[in-house]
């Protein structure tokens, strides 16, 4: 058995941006099928256009517009591309000086060996059929392949709204590893049984049990099975609706104390009204079916009423 | 200026962790070795600053729950940066300089096997004209390596030396990912990953945390009876688009160095470098000249920790003040792509105008 429990994990958010004057006007051109450059303070032109010039640091307030033919400046060769990258097969992405321009541009090259690509090698921009006005609207190719469509007809978008935003999409995987302490919870989890762990020092069970006290910054280690009974110390009522949601609200999200354990343990409380949940009130876990069972926190479904009384404020305290 | 020193230093750099990106049960082992160097409790220590990355750790806040290996309650004076833990340190220099504590512990980790590690420093590219393209941190080496080549300012033997030295180095550094010398010949007769780049010109894919403890006067002198006093630290970056600098230079780690004080003297020099042909581009900037000797522990060829590589370098050169083995080195720590900034560590055996 692995030390610890492992799983993929994918991070994704689109992020819609804000693109401001200058790329506004660059990410404009791209839609039309115009390559539009910045002129720097000290004449050079730059593709894409800086916002602030790298040596004056004022505002790029001059445009250019240039052909879509470059040269190769730099270039290497993508023998292993990966995830999000304009091809899924080897290609080459180059620095590529645009007729008219100075400053090198980063971006692909559509070559499929790299015999098929030098420094110095003219290039030409091949334009996405759809536009977006979006770095990703084009891709290079070598100047002397014939293009199997003609080139979009210039700034025939002009009639349209000029590019103010852009989405850029962000999704990276993981393999994420649970810590040994962790790993054990969840294995505990998968068997029916909370477990928790007790600091060496300081005497604290901690459930889920951590890498580290943070009290005293050493692992927790004896192993402590839990009770599935336990004490309300704070909660909420979520009332707000968000992607993603479970359960209609309103619910309670809240803070369990198990009997036995130092920190609490935040969970659903259901099987009664929202606004009848309280500080004090003793609750018991509702486990799911045997056979959904995984190792996974969400074996236990929810924490229900026990019905008994009420736990002295005194007994919890010192744990809110 | 208040004399400050690197009194304590432990390291990890290792091809997988098999454990949470978290990393506390890395750091735990780390920070007790600190302890056992200084002889101090975590009552001895007046600030904390660590280095690490969110997207790395695929996950929001990731350095909480890592200081959690502090032990943090009651609370303690703490900060954090989103950049190698060399960075952290420099804030700590300057928390010391201040007068508001005299100690300092500094850290870093990243849990770089979590991911696809090329791909994910794409988020630290312009968001507009670059990360939708994902170029790959590889990739945009291996630009910069070709800009080099065919401007005659270095050969592909020139970047073979470099990682045939390196990885003979590594051989002596028991934390070394990747260790070996062979010969020039022997690494030029490999396949190309990223042309003009063979896969031993990249720094290995490397997990790892390193923890450097900073102490002002008479507390360094306490602890070590040659502490390496910093006698200039500073850093600076180069503009966000590669278009419009000169790759084939380093203009950010040569204002760092001059700002530090200059390199004049300088014996011992671990330079962060991922890429070969990146010590070539650093050693001019920097002014290595003669007999410097550059990166003995093998260096980032050998093993790269993402945020704490950096600290590492600072660390390891220390420790030649430390054994009396050199009198003046140099750290150097470097972030985002294509060398974009810099950050250069001087230490020297000798306190500011005191003899030796």
């Amino acid at each position: 058995m692995s030390r610890t429990l492992q799983a993929p994990v994918t991070v994704a958010f689109d992020y819609t941006r804000s693109t401001g004057p200058v790329l506004g006007r660059f990410f404009t051109g791209l839609r039309d099928a115009t390559v539009v450059g910045g002129r720097l303070s000290d004449g050079r032109v730059a593709v894409p256009p800086p916002e602030y010039d790298p040596i004056s640091h004022q505002a790029v307030t001059e445009f250019v517009e240039l052909p879509d033919t470059g040269t190769v400046t730099s270039w290497t060769w993508v023998s292993e591309p990966v995830a999000g990258q304009p091809f899924d097969r080897p290609f080459a992405y180059a620095l590529i000086t645009i007729d008219g321009a100075d400053v090198p541009w980063l971006h692909a090259v559509d070559v499929s060996s790299s015999e098929e690509i030098e420094t110095g090698m003219k290039v030409r921009v091949k334009w996405a059929e759809e536009r977006t006005g979006a770095v990703t609207d084009l891709t290079f190719v070598p100047d002397s392949v014939g293009l199997d469509t003609p080139p979009p007809s210039g700034s025939s978008g002009s009639t349209s709204d000029p590019v103010s935003r852009i989405v850029t999409p962000v999704s990276l995987d993981y393999q994420y590893a649970a810590s040994p302490e962790e790993s054990s919870f969840f294995r505990g989890l998968a068997e029916g049984r909370i477990l928790g762990q007790r600091c060496p020092k300081c005497q604290k069970v901690y459930v889920p049990p951590r890498g580290a006290c943070p009290t005293d910054g050493v692992p927790t280690a004896e192993e402590i099975e839990l009770s599935h009974v336990g004490t309300v110390t704070t909660f909420c009522v979520v009332n707000v609706p968000f992607l993603g949601q479970k359960i209609k609200p309103p619910y309670v999200s809240a803070y369990v104390l198990l009997d036995g354990a130092d920190i609490a343990l935040q969970h659903l409380i259901l099987d009664i009204p929202a606004d009848e949940v309280r500080m004090g009130m003793r609750v018991k876990a509702v486990w799911k079916p045997r056979d959904e069972w995984v190792t996974s926190i969400e074996n236990i479904s929810h924490f229900a009423p026990t019905d008994e009384p009420d736990a002295d404020f005194d007994s919890y305290k010192h744990h809110l | 200026m208040r004399d400050v020193a690197v009194v304590g230093f432990a390291q990890r750099q290792m091809k997988d962790f098999d454990g949470s990106p978290s990393m506390a049960e890395l750091l735990v082992p780390i920070l007790a070795e600190c302890y056992d160097q200084t002889g101090w409790s975590k009552k001895d220590i007046g600030f904390w600053c660590s280095g690490s990355s969110d997207y790395l750790a695929g996950r929001s806040f990731s350095f909480v729950s890592a200081i959690d290996a502090i032990g943090v309650l009651p609370p303690v004076n703490e900060s954090h940066v989103e950049m190698d833990a060399a960075w952290a340190l420099y804030e700590a220099w300057i928390k010391i300089q201040t007068g508001e504590v005299d100690t300092a512990l500094v850290f870093g980790f990243g849990k770089a096997s979590a991911g696809v590690l090329r791909r994910t420093l794409s988020m630290q590219l312009d968001p507009y004209t670059m990360t939708p393209l994902w170029p790959d941190t590889v990739s945009l080496a291996a630009l910069q390596a070709r800009l080099g080549l065919d401007a005659g300012l270095w050969d592909e033997a020139a970047l073979a030396e470099v990682v045939n030295r390196s990885l003979t180095d590594a051989e002596k550094n028991e934390y070394a990912v990747r260790a070996g010398g062979s010969s020039v010949s022997e690494l030029l007769a490999r396949p190309m990953f990223a042309d003009p780049l063979r896969k031993h010109d990249c720094a290995p894919v490397t997990d790892g945390a390193a923890a450097i403890v900073l102490a002002a006067g008479d507390r360094a002198r306490d602890v070590r009876e040659r502490p390496a006093w910093i006698s200039g630290i500073a850093h600076s970056s180069d503009g966000l688009h590669l278009g419009t600098r000169d790759l084939t230079v380093s203009g950010s780690a040569e204002r760092a160095a001059a700002a530090a004080g200059g390199t004049a003297g300088v014996q011992v020099a671990e330079l962060h470098a991922p890429f070969s042909h990146q010590e070539l581009v650093l050693r001019s900037a920097l002014g290595l000249v003669g007999d410097v000797q550059v990166s003995p522990s093998g260096g980032a060829l050998a093993a790269n920790p993402m945020f704490s590589a950096g600290a590492v370098r600072i660390g390891e050169a220390a420790k030649r003040i430390w054994d009396g083995s050199a009198d003046k080195v140099l750290g150097h720590a470097t972030s985002g792509p294509a060398l974009q900034q810099n950050l250069v560590c001087v230490m020297e055996a000798a306190e500011n105008g005191r003899a030796k």
